[in-house]
């Protein structure tokens, strides 16, 4: 029986594997309709998280199973003290597959060495969101037909994003792929991804706080919000924020191949103005997470 | 500085100087019965200074923890007053509830009864993470 916690827990060969299921299902869904009948999903959500949830909930219903779970803390017996993993023993015994969000880093593990079925990371805290980067994938994939040999622009708060410091690492073991980092000083990334993801995997990378000057050479922009709360000095905020808001006229030196990508919610950072851009792919994101978290659920609970 | 010899019993040597209180605590030695001494700042060839842990009884002792304090720590087991065992612990893989996450974030700051678990992820620089929440332990 399998968890998944991290990103790392999986292979290339499996996330690899993982997609073209994911595309299998996008292509023949009819066959997938009724390929988990009678197994249910319990979403444990500690804290609210819609779109998440839902995306979880439609791909088990969509495999035709059903679906038992809370979406806030208050309304779970966390409300009366009980411990994640006391929850996730009681779980066990009604569900075949749990997918936790916890505002704790590591809750979803403690489930994990508690539970007798698989569990799946939905998000813990600041720490992992493993069905998010496999969502990234599956989109870059759609969009540019491989994960190897290109150039992946990250922009925004690299610091505290936990899906770049996930996109980063799992990216960064497809051959050929170069990463143009931006961000302002201080939303660079930190020290920890440069030594354990980046200089460990010898990727090739640099560092800027232009957007402009990086655009023409990203075959994949990644998005992300900068928020307020990160800068300790309002004056740098405000001299900043605009400058990692992507408009139509920062897209002019962009390539006409540029997929554009976001894990949304978005606020203001990119403008409405780009939806309809056929590069805009932040919607059709939302909907690859739906497939792929199927061929998620059909790997961990071992249907063929 | 005279401290009696041993008959029986184990000596922890060239413990890094000034960890060895830390080490006294975390082997629970406070809780034993016979004799146990403690020496800061022994002279040291190698390092300058040392700390010492003598202690008059054979006990099981915590090689995992010993190896996380220090890998350079030796282990001298006694016997009718003679040396007859002489051990390196080796630095470990896994630490059980030896330290404890600092992270106010991660899971173990609010779920009570669970393990605290550190992996070492970094053998050449000696750097272990939470299990939990990957944070670096201090």
């Amino acid at each position: 029986m399998r968890s998944l916690l991290d990103i790392s827990d999986l292979t290339v060969e499996e996330i690899d594997a993982l997609i073209a299921k994911a595309q299998d299902i996008i292509e023949h869904p009819d066959q997938y309709a009724e390929k988990c009948r009678r197994k249910k999903l319990a979403t444990l959500f500690y804290e609210p998280s819609t779109r998440t949830r839902l995306s979880f909930e439609a791909a088990m219903l969509e495999l035709g199973g059903s679906v038992i779970g809370f979406s806030e803390a208050q309304s779970s017996s966390a409300a009366k003290g009980e411990s994640v993993a006391d929850t996730a023993r009681v779980i066990s015994c009604f569900a075949d597959i749990i997918a936790m969000r916890h505002p704790k880093e590591g809750a979803p593990r403690v489930a994990a060495m508690n539970a007798s079925i698989p569990v799946i990371n939905a998000g813990d805290g600041g720490h992992n969101h493993p069905t998010q980067t496999l969502t990234d994938l599956l989109t870059i994939k759609r969009e540019k037909g491989r994960l190897d040999h290109m150039t992946v622009g990250c922009c925004g708060d690299l610091k505290f994003g936990r899906t770049v410091h996930s996109l980063l690492g799992a990216m960064s073991r497809y051959e050929g792929v170069d990463f143009v980092l931006i961000s302002p000083e201080e939303l660079k990334v930190p020290e920890h991804v440069r030594s354990d993801i980046l200089n460990a995997s010898g990727v090739k990378y640099r560092e800027t706080e232009s957007l402009l000057e990086a655009m023409p050479e990203l075959d994949v922009l990644y998005m992300t919000r900068v928020q307020r709360e990160r800068f300790i000095s309002e004056a740098d905020y405000v001299r900043l924020k605009d400058t990692y808001i992507l408009t139509p006229d920062k897209l002019e030196n962009a390539k006409a191949s540029l997929s554009i990508l976001h894990p949304l919610p978005r606020v203001n950072e990119i403008s409405v103005a780009i939806d309809a851009d056929p590069r805009a792919c932040y919607f059709k994101q939302v909907l690859n997470g739906k497939f792929i978290r199927m061929a998620l659920i059909l790997m961990l609970l071992e249907v063929e | 500085m005279l401290i009696g010899t041993i008959v029986d019993g184990i000596v922890i040597d060239h413990i890094p100087a000034g960890r060895g209180m830390e080490l006294y605590g975390y082997l629970g030695l406070d809780k034993l019965n016979c004799e146990v001494a403690l020496i800061k700042n022994a002279p040291s060839g190698k390092r300058g200074k040392k700390d010492i842990l003598k202690i008059n009884e054979v006990i099981d002792l915590n090689f995992d923890l010993l190896g996380y304090i220090d890998p350079h720590i030796t282990v001298n087991i006694i016997r009718g007053g003679e040396r007859v065992e002489k051990r390196h612990p080796d630095l470990p893989d896994e630490i059980r509830d030896v330290i404890r996450c600092k992270n106010p974030r991660c899971i173990t700051s609010t779920e009570q009864e669970i393990q605290h678990i550190f992996k070492l992820t970094d053998r050449e620089n000696r750097v272990y993470r939470c299990a939990y929440c990957d944070t670096r332990a201090k």
